[in-house]
């Protein structure tokens, strides 16, 4: 969990000279002054994962850039949020994991509640530039109440990290490598054998997609109540 | 959020189709067949889906009538999950499976056939088209695009979508009606009922100059297959199937679509991706069988809506027994507009369709379910299995333009074998055996090409499968 030993530093963050406290990332004084950076991974509440990489940003004397959610500020650190450079990426990234899996709106149960197309669609990708992979996964729909379609995932970690660090179940995990890795339940057991999981719902709300959603669902009917943490998430955030 | 994107490898599943027309060594049509090609299989693409996602996965797969689609899986689903929706949702899915039927029938006849009646099977090809049409017959053209307008909008109206809706669910609906819309839809009837019977009026006469295409067009003794009420009236979304022969004599009839395997076979022929079903008891191809607008006038005792039912009765006078026509699919497809805003009218009317309780909710009960309903261009019927997961593990769909396989094919032989003659398609030769695919109205990318073309390759074979002419229209 974050640090902020309250400690002040100047930076300068999209042209804008502003004050930041030690321990703040790039992502957190970027949203304390209402400037948007884009993200799919990041979650109020939950630790830092710099999954998706569509945060990237520059910043002045380094070479590569950088996940504003992960990145710790610096004093006299000089950010640029939105350079040509950056903006291209992220729409790269925002392609490459539509390519990447079977993304098929129009039949997807978070069709109109998905932060991956919203995500789409503010940063104007209407198309990919790739090919679509095609991959074959095949969806666990083994639980009672809810279901998991890798189809959908863009791996952002988020159902991981809600379970360990809030439910502190442990349920999910990442598998695999390159192209075939995937978040599992248990060690790959079937959903609905999990001895952890506790059925509590927090992975299905958190998740950006339709890859976890709750059976019986209908095409677009997946509505996340992305505020199922509120009690927890202002604990954290106040960093206590 | 207003705006979707839609990002959708799903498109990709299309149809191609091409005729070859074989001569004999006099060099006389002998055969003819319509093949359809690359027709991606769908079944195979839905394995390890959960079931919900089938209305809208099916519908996907057709830029043209989705709406049937939706009809025939939220069915299928229905029986899965083992309920019986409310009466309110029933009636709201039949009001949407009419405006669809409505919109559908208009675009074939107008857009896609009328030029053909207008202008003439024999006219400039570049011409032959809706604007062709409005050039020289405004009010007519004007009229088509109004009432498919209406269609549209009802289906618009009711679901918020033109096009994919996802309003029709396993279950039922997923909102209730609106009395503004309701009422909105209401406020368009008289017209749309105006247009219908007036462009009735026109036709009836005008086919009068068509004897030669009537006689020729797909005019053979065929079975027929809709479906029907209970009672024996038109049906468009649930009821009974019901088979008669061409002298109407009904040979099978109240069979549950959950038992369509037993009374159907699926032929497949090495030329086509299209299955050729037929009826079991007389074989294949013997069992060979027409669906759509001119079947279901054929296999029901009435319509059951006043105009609908008046408009029948001289339709029957066409012929005795069973209007063997295909040419004739264009004049049921007219009643059946008629019928569908009488009838959609009469549902909205009635007292509880406004009702809140529109949509049964439960888990998969069965492991399997059918649905069946009528698509304007024919029955429908979605088959599917489930793994105790809710997951699909098979899928069987036949379409209309599958059920019309065999017919399509005796009709283009029919028609080409009086009207192709010589090494050389000519350009009326041509639009005919094409205006005979267009009787059918195929479900097939070919149809939904707006202005009337259908991407098409013809050609001529002789008996050693040389091909002598080849003509292709985009
Ligand atoms: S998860 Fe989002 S982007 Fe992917 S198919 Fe579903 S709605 Fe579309
Ligand atoms: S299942 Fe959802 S929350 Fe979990 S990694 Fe995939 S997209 Fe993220
Ligand atoms: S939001 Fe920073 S990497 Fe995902």
């Amino acid at each position: 969990m974050k640090q902020t030993t309250g400690r002040t530093l100047g930076i300068k963050i999209g042209g804008v000279e502003a004050q930041a406290r030690e321990g703040d990332t790039i992502l957190d004084v970027a949203r304390a002054l209402g400037l948007f950076i884009p993200t799919l991974c990041t979650f109020k509440g939950l630790s830092a994962a710099g999954a998706c990489r569509l945060c990237m940003v520059e910043v002045r004397g380094v070479p590569r850039l950088l996940p504003a959610c992960a990145t710790a500020v610096a004093d006299g650190m000089d950010v640029t949020i939105d350079s040509p450079k950056v903006v291209a990426y992220r729409r790269q990234v925002i392609e490459l994991l539509l390519a990447e899996r079977n993304h098929i709106c129009a039949a997807c149960v978070a069709n109109g509640n998905c932060e991956l197309q919203e995500m789409a669609l503010k940063l104007g990708v209407t198309h990919t530039r790739y090919p679509y992979r095609y991959p074959v996964f095949k969806v666990d729909a083994s639980h009672a109440r809810y279901g998991f379609d890798a189809n959908r995932c863009i791996l952002c970690t988020r159902c991981v990290r809600v379970c360990e660090e809030v439910e502190g179940a442990r349920t999910w995990n990442v598998m695999g490598r390159g192209i075939r890795s995937t978040v599992a339940t248990d060690l790959q057991e079937p959903w609905g054998r999990s001895t952890t999981c506790t059925a509590c719902s927090k992975c299905i709300h958190v998740c950006p997609t339709g890859a976890l959603f709750e059976k019986g669902r209908a095409v677009g009917e997946m509505q996340k109540r992305e505020n199922v943490l509120p009690y927890l998430s202002s604990m954290r955030s106040s960093g206590r | 959020m207003a705006k979707h994107i839609i990002i959708d490898p799903v498109t990709r599943i299309e149809g191609h189709s091409k005729i070859t027309i074989f001569l004999n060594d006099q060099g006389k049509v002998e055969n003819a067949q319509f093949h359809v090609t690359q027709f991606r299989g769908f079944e195979k693409f839905v394995e390890g889906r959960p079931f919900q996602e089938m209305p809208s996965l099916t519908a996907r797969t057709c830029g043209i009538c989705p709406v049937s689609h939706l009809m025939a899986a939220s069915k299928a689903c229905d029986d899965i999950m083992a309920v019986r929706i409310p009466a309110t949702a029933a009636k709201l899915r039949r009001v949407l499976n009419l405006a669809q039927m409505v919109q559908s029938h208009a675009l074939s006849f107008f857009h896609l056939s009328s030029p053909d009646f207008l202008l003439g099977m024999d006219s400039d090809p570049v011409a032959r088209n809706i604007l062709g049409v409005a050039a020289k017959f405004p009010e007519l053209a004007q009229d088509g695009i109004w009432l498919r307008k209406f269609g549209q909008q009802v289906i618009e109206r009711m679901t918020g979508k033109r096009v994919h809706p996802a309003w029709v669910v396993p279950g039922g609906v997923s909102k209730p009606l609106s009395a503004e819309v309701r009422d909105q839809i209401l406020a368009d009837v008289p017209k749309a009922l105006t247009i219908a019977r007036r462009t009735l009026e026109w036709f009836k006469p005008a086919i009068k100059k068509f004897e030669e295409e009537i006689s020729t067009f797909a005019n053979f003794p065929s079975l027929f297959l809709g479906l029907v009420t209970p009672d024996g009236s038109l049906e468009h979304y649930d009821g009974f199937m019901r088979i008669v022969d061409s002298n109407r004599k009904i040979i099978a009839d109240k069979l549950e679509s959950s038992a369509y395997a037993h009374h159907i076979g699926e032929a497949v022929e090495p030329f086509s991706y299209l299955k050729s079903p037929f009826f079991k008891p007389l074989g294949y191809p013997g069992g060979m069988y027409r669906v759509g607008p001119l079947a279901r006038l054929n296999v029901c005792d009435r319509c059951g809506t006043p105009l609908a039912d008046r408009e029948l009765a001289e339709f029957r006078k066409l012929q005795e027994g069973a209007v063997l026509s295909s040419f004739h699919y264009h004049y049921a497809r007219l009643i059946e507009i008629v019928y569908g805003i009488e009838r959609l009218s009469e549902l909205l009317g009635s007292s509880d369709i406004l009702s809140t309780q529109v949509r049964a909710v439960a888990n998969p009960n069965k492991s399997e379910g059918v649905g069946v309903s009528e698509a304007p261009r024919g029955t429908l019927i979605h088959h599917y299995r489930i793994d105790p997961d809710g997951l699909v593990t098979w899928a069987n769909l036949i379409i209309a333009t599958g059920h019309n396989n065999l017919a399509m094919n005796r009709g283009i032989t029919q028609a080409a074998k009086h009207f192709v003659t010589g090494k050389k398609i000519a350009e009326g030769a041509l639009n005919r055996v094409e205006a005979v695919i267009r009787c059918y109205d195929p479900c097939l990318s070919c149809s939904t090409h707006a202005l009337g073309q259908m991407p098409l390759q013809v050609q001529l074979r002789d008996v050693e499968g040389t091909v002598l002419d080849e003509q292709l229209r985009e």
